[in-house]
């Protein structure tokens, strides 16, 4: 097997970034916060120390405050599949951490209110925020080839790893239980569209590194994953099919007649007996192109480099991948019920419906849908199940732990890292975005990392060896 | 003044988490023991359903 002429294959960067619902739930009645004075409770900390809402930390993410007061996490650069399982659940931690802070800084204003932060993507009224991915993709190939054939698989991957919610009347549907959250927010199989009409796959060509290169493939369509075996199964199964794809592969041509016209329908149907017309003629079910997708993932194994992710940790990806897929053909969903979002959540729902009445309009109902995304130990329901052992794991809190310190050693991210830990030690003025570390002062100090892949680099010792020279003229904090 | 360093340490909710996750073994949601799951999970919701999900309510993101 040889390897393509292409600057990622295997060894792919990879990033998840995740918007936050907030809301305060005051204690005092009467008393009501908005998500923007809640926001700038939360980032009030940020914006003492950095005078922004908008910086990169010292595990190499970037925080920051979002468009509709979102709170977001954009992981670091990584470049396998459970280290970047580790960042996206590190950034948690992080926001969970400014969560507890904002209620402390409440109280002493007198607000006895909770703070709370879904790691989901839709409100009670339908107001959609994202979970997006970043997947760095070679330049040599056309994007319009790309999406053609990675769209089939991205408008029925909601299958294998949507989260779930109780959709509500509307648009000729009755409430009832969704797969994914996300699939009746996009509009457009690939623009550069963002807010206003959300496509997929976003165009908007901002590499965050050599253009000549790479290309970013932005991935808007995903639900937030809170069960770790999903978010490795969503990430893991999209490396395996752009493997294939830049492998020239040749997988299964089910180019779709209009690919955005399904996902409502697919997120209706647990079965997964939507059909799709296809471009050809003739039609193929939503289960059918995951299922030949999969098998062709299953083949792939064999012959694919092992770089980046593990061939190891893929075949896990790909065990869950066929389980899931079987489920969904038998009914029998006890062979994942505690790996995947929205088989974990609807059995939730479905005890409380044994209970409450089989009515999903009740708010009992949308409060647990709602909860389940809340990122608290100790509140939200997803901690609750995973404390109590009902849901698997793919990582370990030592390795989360380690993330929220540590950035990635294997990417861009570690010189990073390595920059702000430095600096923030000595006091030093520094301005960083994805591809540049600056020293302010005292006089400006430049460098461009414009490989994601390179974790070393001598410009960066000698940025370090510069603020060491300087140490006495910057403030130590 | 707290950076983020400082922070982001500060959780430590996780510990607790694993106590609970070893002592509780591999049961399954749709089994046995789910309405005591079900009764712990009331105790921890907000009392007012109806108010807590119609006051969640957000600009849209991207």
């Amino acid at each position: 097997m040889t390897a393509p002429e292409s600057p990622v294959f295997a060894r792919r960067i990879v990033g998840v970034e995740t918007e936050y619902g907030i809301t305060a739930v005051s204690n005092d009645p009467g008393s009501h916060l908005t998500p923007d004075e809640i926001a700038r409770y939360l980032f009030r900390p940020i914006v003492a120390r950095y005078s922004s809402s908008n910086i990169f930390t010292p595990n190499g993410s970037r925080l920051y405050l979002d468009v509709g007061s979102h709170p977001e996490i954009a992981t670091a650069e990584c470049d396998s599949l459970t280290q970047v399982l580790n960042y996206d659940k590190a950034g948690d931690q992080m926001v969970d951490d400014l969560a507890r802070n904002a209620e402390q800084a409440l109280l002493a204003d007198g607000h006895d209110a909770k703070v709370f932060l879904f790691k989901n993507n839709v409100d009670s009224v339908g107001n959609s925020y994202g979970c997006h991915e970043n997947y760095l993709v070679g330049r040599q190939l056309p994007l319009r080839n790309l999406g053609k054939q990675l769209l089939p698989f991205m408008v029925t991957r909601q299958l294998i790893c949507g989260a779930g919610m109780i959709g509500r009347a509307g648009g000729g549907f009755p409430p009832g239980f969704l797969i994914a959250q996300r699939s009746d927010q996009v509009w457009e199989g690939i623009s550069s569209a963002t807010t206003r009409s959300r496509p997929i796959i976003n165009t908007r060509d901002e590499p965050h590194g050599d253009s000549e290169r790479f290309r970013r493939m932005h991935v808007i369509v995903g639900d937030s994953n809170l069960a770790e075996p999903t978010f490795a199964l969503k990430i893991g199964s999209t490396l395996l099919v752009l493997e294939m794809i830049e492998a020239g592969i040749g997988l299964p041509d089910f180019e779709l007649e209009n690919p955005i016209a399904h996902m409502r329908d697919i997120a209706r149907d647990t079965t997964g007996s939507t059909e799709l017309i296809l471009k050809d003629g003739g039609t193929v079910t939503a289960l059918e192109v995951q299922e030949a997708i999969c098998a062709a993932a299953t083949s792939w194994l064999d012959q694919r480099p092992d770089e980046g992710t593990p061939t190891e940790e893929l075949r896990r990806v790909v065990d869950l991948w066929t389980r899931q897929l079987d489920a969904i053909r038998t009914q029998d969903f006890s062979q994942v019920d505690r790996e995947i979002d929205w088989v974990i959540k609807r059995n939730l729902l479905d005890r409380y419906r044994d209970r409450l009445g089989e009515d999903w309009t009740n708010p009992r109902l949308a409060q647990i849908d709602l909860t389940y995304h809340d990122i608290r130990p100790g509140r939200g329901l997803f901690p609750l199940l995973q404390a109590k052992g009902l849901v698997d794991r793919w990582t370990t809190d030592e390795d989360i732990a380690a993330a929220v310190l540590e950035p990635p050693v294997t990417t861009r991210a570690h010189l990073r890292g390595r920059f702000i830990t430095h600096a923030e030690r000595l006091g030093a003025p520094i301005t960083t975005d994805w591809v540049h570390l600056k020293v302010n002062e005292p006089e400006p100090q430049l460098v461009e990392l414009s490989d994601p892949f390179a974790a070393v680099d001598s410009r960066v010792d000698d940025l370090l060896d510069y603020l060491d020279a300087h140490a006495g003229e910057y403030g130590e904090h | 003044m707290t950076g983020p360093q400082t922070q982001v340490s500060a959780g430590g909710g996780d510990d607790h988490s694993d106590d609970q996750a070893a002592a509780a073994g591999q049961a399954q949601l749709n089994t046995t023991g789910t309405d005591d799951l079900l009764d712990e999970i009331d105790g921890l919701l907000e009392t007012n359903a109806e108010e807590f999900v119609r006051s969640y309510v957000q600009k849209g993101g991207q």
